[in-house]
Parts: structure tokens; sequence; C-alpha cells
């Protein structure tokens, strides 16, 4: 957390006085951006940097589903499974990926490769069934298009 | 076609959402006109005088919200703008952010130059990927050009912007909840009174707009309150971006002028239901809104019935010329007992297990419930694993008047919207498709193949 200071600085720039506080979610998605998960250290870190209680953290931590306490695999597979995706086939392309990776939702794969998710509705219906893999959308998935993903990814 | 294009109105290009492109299609030129020759109640009346409503689910007046706040009581003022897009169905938001970021920005210049705000906020859902990246883009190039900052065209008046990205939380979208969550904290959703046009952010007044209800705003102020009102009808001004998805040939965003008949768009713009089937049901507005079936749509073609029985005694061609087709038209789906919400429209074909929608629905609602209320907890709770079991084959002949009492116990008893929504969601389905419950609770399956993909789709 301690290296990101500088940066987590400069967004105050343009908050007003007294928001430390609003920083708690964007500095978050930094640490979790460069650890892959978020780590004790960084809780305690980021407390005192901010001045906010610890538990405000924490509470933020459990709540919001983006956050990971533990790391995951290398490739987080996120099916959307919610009404659009269901009626354009979310079903057949989860029980796809279950297949292909051996794995149930939730599970990351022994090899360390995978992780598989399931989320709720992502702003993609349009172009549904949708799989996010890390941060990236893969739009209008088919099976077809779900084996090259897959292939490609090391 | 359906009618005039406010906000889409361009082609896109891998650069129409740059800030040289923007500007070449007129853009910051309505910011301009209002901080050099209006003033901020000027600003705030004209968009009064439009009839513009909100475009996040509620269409409460745009100019009600913002006329509460004063923008020279020498207090501190916020402006939020909800780019959190959850409801299921609705992607028009992100079509906004990734084709027009600085009409949102622009949008939000007026609207805080219009309410006395320093500091405006951009609330965007984290999942979101490159409406982000081109969001945050846009920032950097208003900064660059002195759009935002100190002192903007000479004019005094000063603004900022900071963009928050949420983490996963479907709530976070409702206004208050959204505050919290810009506040660091976990999103829980405030009881009100007090409004948050008098205490929001921090404790100080907000104004919290949907991102399709800003980005009309450039337009209202270029060419002014009477013209957006050529558009649209007299009741609901101006277009709606409607997001389609689901069984339909052709998805996407359209926008659509008010008045515009709902059957005539998904058959004609939209290609009509996948695969030549016939359509079952709609749901208007995200899945927030009660469904509605294909003859409430067209009862001039199709007849008016209520629900499925009705549907398979009655021939299709029982149509009732003097009745009215539905139009997108807030008073016209209130008349038909649901709304427009947030635009997201899913269209579902014949032959589609209503039992299995409703699962995935109250799955949905019961892991997004933030908690704080029993009635949503428990209900929602509750409702899921009942339509849970029904779709197992252990359905009891009671199910179905539970899930009916356990919805209404929902209505009012909570603090935010979530909780009435899902009851809204599920006695809209029940009260139309009754008897494919009764049917999966009597013989343990689907009355269809329980399948919700459209087999045959390409
Ligand atoms: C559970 C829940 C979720 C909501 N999600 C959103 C959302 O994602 N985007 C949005 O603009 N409004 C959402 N709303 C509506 C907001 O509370 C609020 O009414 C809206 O942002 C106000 O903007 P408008 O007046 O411009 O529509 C949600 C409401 C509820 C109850
Ligand atoms: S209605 Fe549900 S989501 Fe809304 S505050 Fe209550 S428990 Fe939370
Ligand atoms: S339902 Fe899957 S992206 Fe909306």
């Amino acid at each position: 957390m301690k290296h990101l200071i500088p940066e987590c600085e400069a967004l105050k720039a343009r908050l007003p006085q007294g928001f430390e506080s609003t920083l708690v979610l964007p500095c978050l998605r930094r640490v979790q951006e460069e650890r892959g998960y978020v780590a004790d250290g960084d809780i305690d870190a980021l407390a005192q940097y901010l001045g906010v209680p610890r538990v405000q953290i924490e509470e933020v931590l459990s709540f919001y589903t983006q956050f990971r306490r533990q790391p995951i695999g290398r490739w987080h597979l996120q099916a959307c499974h919610n009404v659009s995706c269901s009626l354009r086939g979310a079903g057949s392309l989860l029980d796809r990926l279950r297949e292909r990776l051996g794995i149930e939702p939730g599970q990351t794969t022994p090899d360390g490769r995978f992780t598989l998710s399931t989320v709720e509705c992502l702003g993609s219906c349009g172009t549904a069934p949708v799989l996010v893999v890390n941060e990236v959308y893969h739009e209008s998935m088919t099976p077809e298009k779900l084996d090259a993903l897959l292939e490609g990814l090391e | 076609m359906s009618g005039g294009k406010l906000i889409t109105g361009f082609a896109v290009t891998a650069t129409s959402h740059t800030l040289g492109e923007y500007r070449a299609r007129g853009g910051y030129q309505a910011l301009e006109r209002a901080l050099l020759g209006m003033k901020p109640e000027e600003v705030t009346g004209e968009i009064t005088a439009s009839g513009l409503q909100g475009r996040g689910g509620a269409a409460f007046p745009v100019g009600r919200k913002w006329s509460v706040i004063r923008p020279d009581d020498g207090e501190t003022h916020y402006l939020c703008a909800n780019a959190d897009e959850g409801e299921p169905g609705t992607f028009k938001d992100r079509w906004v952010l990734e084709n027009a970021p600085h009409l949102l920005l622009e949008a939000m210049l007026i609207a805080s130059y219009a309410l006395g705000v320093r500091h405006s906020f951009v609330y965007i859902r984290g999942e979101f990927d490159l409406a982000y990246r081109r969001l945050a883009g846009a920032v950097e190039e208003a900064y660059g050009a002195g759009l935002f900052g100190k002192d903007i065209f000479g004019s005094g008046f000063s603004c900022d912007v900071f963009v928050v990205r949420g983490a996963g939380s479907y709530v976070c979208g409702e206004a208050s909840a959204l505050i919290t969550s810009i506040e660091g904290k976990k999103g829980y959703p405030r009881n009100r009174p007090p409004r948050l046009t008098v205490r929001g952010l921090y404790q100080k007044p907000t104004v919290i707009n949907n991102v399709e209800t800003l980005a009309n705003i450039p337009w209202i102020i270029a060419h002014g309150a009477q013209a957006y009102r050529t558009f649209g009808t007299t009741k609901s001004p101006g277009t709606r971006l409607v997001s389609v998805s689901g069984h339909v040939t052709r998805p996407g965003v359209y926008e659509v002028e008010h008045g515009y008949p709902v059957g005539r768009f998904i058959h004609e713009d939209c290609g009509g239901v996948l695969g030549g089937r016939a359509l079952k049901a709609v749901i208007p507005g995200g899945i927030s809104t009660k469904v509605l079936t294909a003859s409430e749509i067209e009862p001039h073609r199709l007849g008016h019935f209520g629900d499925c029985e009705d549907r398979r005694v009655l021939p299709q061609s029982a149509g009732i010329p003097h009745l009215e087709p539905l139009v997108f038209e807030g008073e016209s789906l209130q008349a038909a007992g649901s709304s427009l919400g947030s635009g997201g429209m899913i269209v579902i074909a014949e032959g589609t297990c209503m039992v299995r929608v409703l699962q995935v629905m109250l799955r949905f609602y019961h892991h997004e419930s933030c908690g704080q209320c029993t009635p949503c907890r428990e209900g929602m709770g509750w409702l899921h694993r009942i339509v849970d079991r029904i779709v197992s084959g252990r359905g009891r002949p009671e199910d179905v008047d539970r899930l009916y009492e356990i919805s209404r116990a929902n209505d009012g008893t909570t603090i935010c919207g979530l909780g009435d929504a899902a009851g809204y969601a599920t006695v809209g389905i029940l009260d139309k498709f009754r008897c494919e419950f009764e049917y999966f609770i009597a013989h343990g399956r689907s009355r269809y193949d329980g399948c919700l993909e459209c087999l045959g789709s390409s």
C-alpha cells in the first residue's frame, strides 16, 4: 500500500477537503489491481493513511463483491447469469465452463490457472451472453468462441 | 423509424467519443451559452420548462429536484451522476459513457453551474471497463482544455469532477446508497426524510441524476425548452434510450421518441422475435418493472386478455380494433400496470418458462439485498427458496399464495426500493402466468421445455 501513497495523494487535488474517506474504494481497487487481493497489512496501512477506522475498511471489503481477501486464479472467468444472458444461452455457457475446467462457480482450478464465478447483469445484455475475463468483456459468447478463448489463456 | 434523435444523432466511429469530434459536432457550446449568457436560476428554469423527467427509473421531474437547491445560499452543494447502471436488462448509460462521454461531462458542468456546485462526482459501476476508460480519458481531455478546474471560459465559475468506481453492488445504484458508497462505506441505503437535496453527500445538499437524464441537458440549453417539447408527448417530452435484449433479432440501444408504439418498435425496429417465434411477454424497463403480455402490448391486434390460460383458449386473431396499442410513455405504461423504468426492455419468446425467469430474478434480488430491513432480507430468501423448490419439482399447492403474501409484505415496509421492486416483479409474473406455476407444481416439471434460451437462436 505504502508505495501507492503518492498516487493517492494526486487524487486529492480534485476532491474537496475532508474527503479522505472517499478514497477508501479507489485505494482498495489500486491495491487489489497490484496484489490481486487485499491483505491484512494493506488494511492497516490504508486505515492509517486515510485516518478512517479499520472496521470501515473491513465492512467495505465484505460488502462489495469485487473485493477479495484471498488470491485467485490467473484468469478470473466471470459469467453473467442474469435474465437477458440466460435468455441467450448463459446456462449452456456455464455448463461448458464447468465441464472444460472441472470446477464449480466459486472455485479455482488446482493448477491456479482459472477461477470461475457467476455474476449479475453487467450491462452487456444486448450482446449476451457475456463472459468477463479479468477485466475484459467477451460479448455474444458461443461455445465455439469459448473454446477458442480458453486455448489462448496460459 | 422511432423518431427524433437528441442523444444518439451522430455516426459512431473509432474516434467519435473524443473531445475534438465532440466539439466539431457543436459540443460544449451549450455550456458556453449557459456560463456566459444565463443566470443559474435561468438554467434551472429552462430545465423545468422542458418537462425533462429522470431516466434512472422513477421518472422524477428534474426541474423539481433541482429547484430545491438555492445556488447562492452560501452552502456547499454536490452533484453526482449515477452511472451505476445495475438494473438487469439496462445498458443505455454504457452507450453514453462509451460513445459520448463529453456529453455527460458538459451536462454535469451545466448542472453544476445551475446548482452552485464546486465539486461533482460520477459514480460508475465497478465492472465497466471500456466505459470507465472512455470516461476517464474524457475527463483528462476536458481538464486539459480548461473545461474543468478554475474560471471556466473566463466566467469566474470553477468546477471539478471526480470519478468513483463502484465495486460490485446493485443497491449502490440507489441514490442514498450511492452517496454512502462515495463516502467510502458499505453501500447501505438511508432512510428518508431528509431528502438528499436537503442532506446528501457528507450531509450537504446533493443532486443525483442518471447519466441519460443529464445527457439531455446540453440539447435543452442549446435549443430551448420549447424546442425540446416538440419531441415526444405532452406528458412525456423528449426521447428515451431503450436498451433491448432477450429473444429479439436486433438487440441494442435505440433512441425512441415518447409516444412510439412498443409493438411496432419490437417487430419493425428490432427485427421481431428471434427465430420468428411469437411474442410471449416483455419486461419493459428493467426486471423491476412489471412484465407485460403480448396482448397488453398490442390489444388492437391480439385482443386483450390477462393471463396464459386465456391465451390458450382465445384465437390470437381476436383483436379488438378500438383498443389502443401500448406506447412509450409513462402514462401508457402506468395504465397497463407497469412503467418505463430504466428503459431496459427484455423480450421473451413464446415457449419460455416464466417460472424459470422468476427464479433467475429472485436469485438476483436475494443476492443483492443489503440486509438492513427484515422484510427484504428475509423475504428475498423465502421467495427465492420457494421458487427454487418449485423448479426442483417439489412445489406445494400453497406456494403461489405464499409468494403473493411475501411479496406484498415488502410493499412500503423497506428503506429503499429494492424490496418493493422485487415484490412487484414477482406479483407481475404471478398475475399473468399463474397457470404456469400451478402446472409446474402439479406435474413437477415445466409446461414448456424448461429452457430459457430460445433454441434456434443464432
Ligand atoms: C435498488 C435500486 C437500484 C437503483 N439503481 C440505479 C442505477 O443503477 N442507475 C440509476 O440511474 N438509478 C438507479 N436507481 C434510481 C436512483 O435511486 C435514483 O432515483 C436516480 O438515480 C435518480 O436519477 P434520475 O432522477 O435522473 O432518474 C436505483 C434505485 C433502486 C431502488
Ligand atoms: S429494501 Fe432491501 S436493499 Fe433496500 S435497504 Fe432494505 S434490505 Fe437493503
Ligand atoms: S443480463 Fe447479462 S449482462 Fe445483463
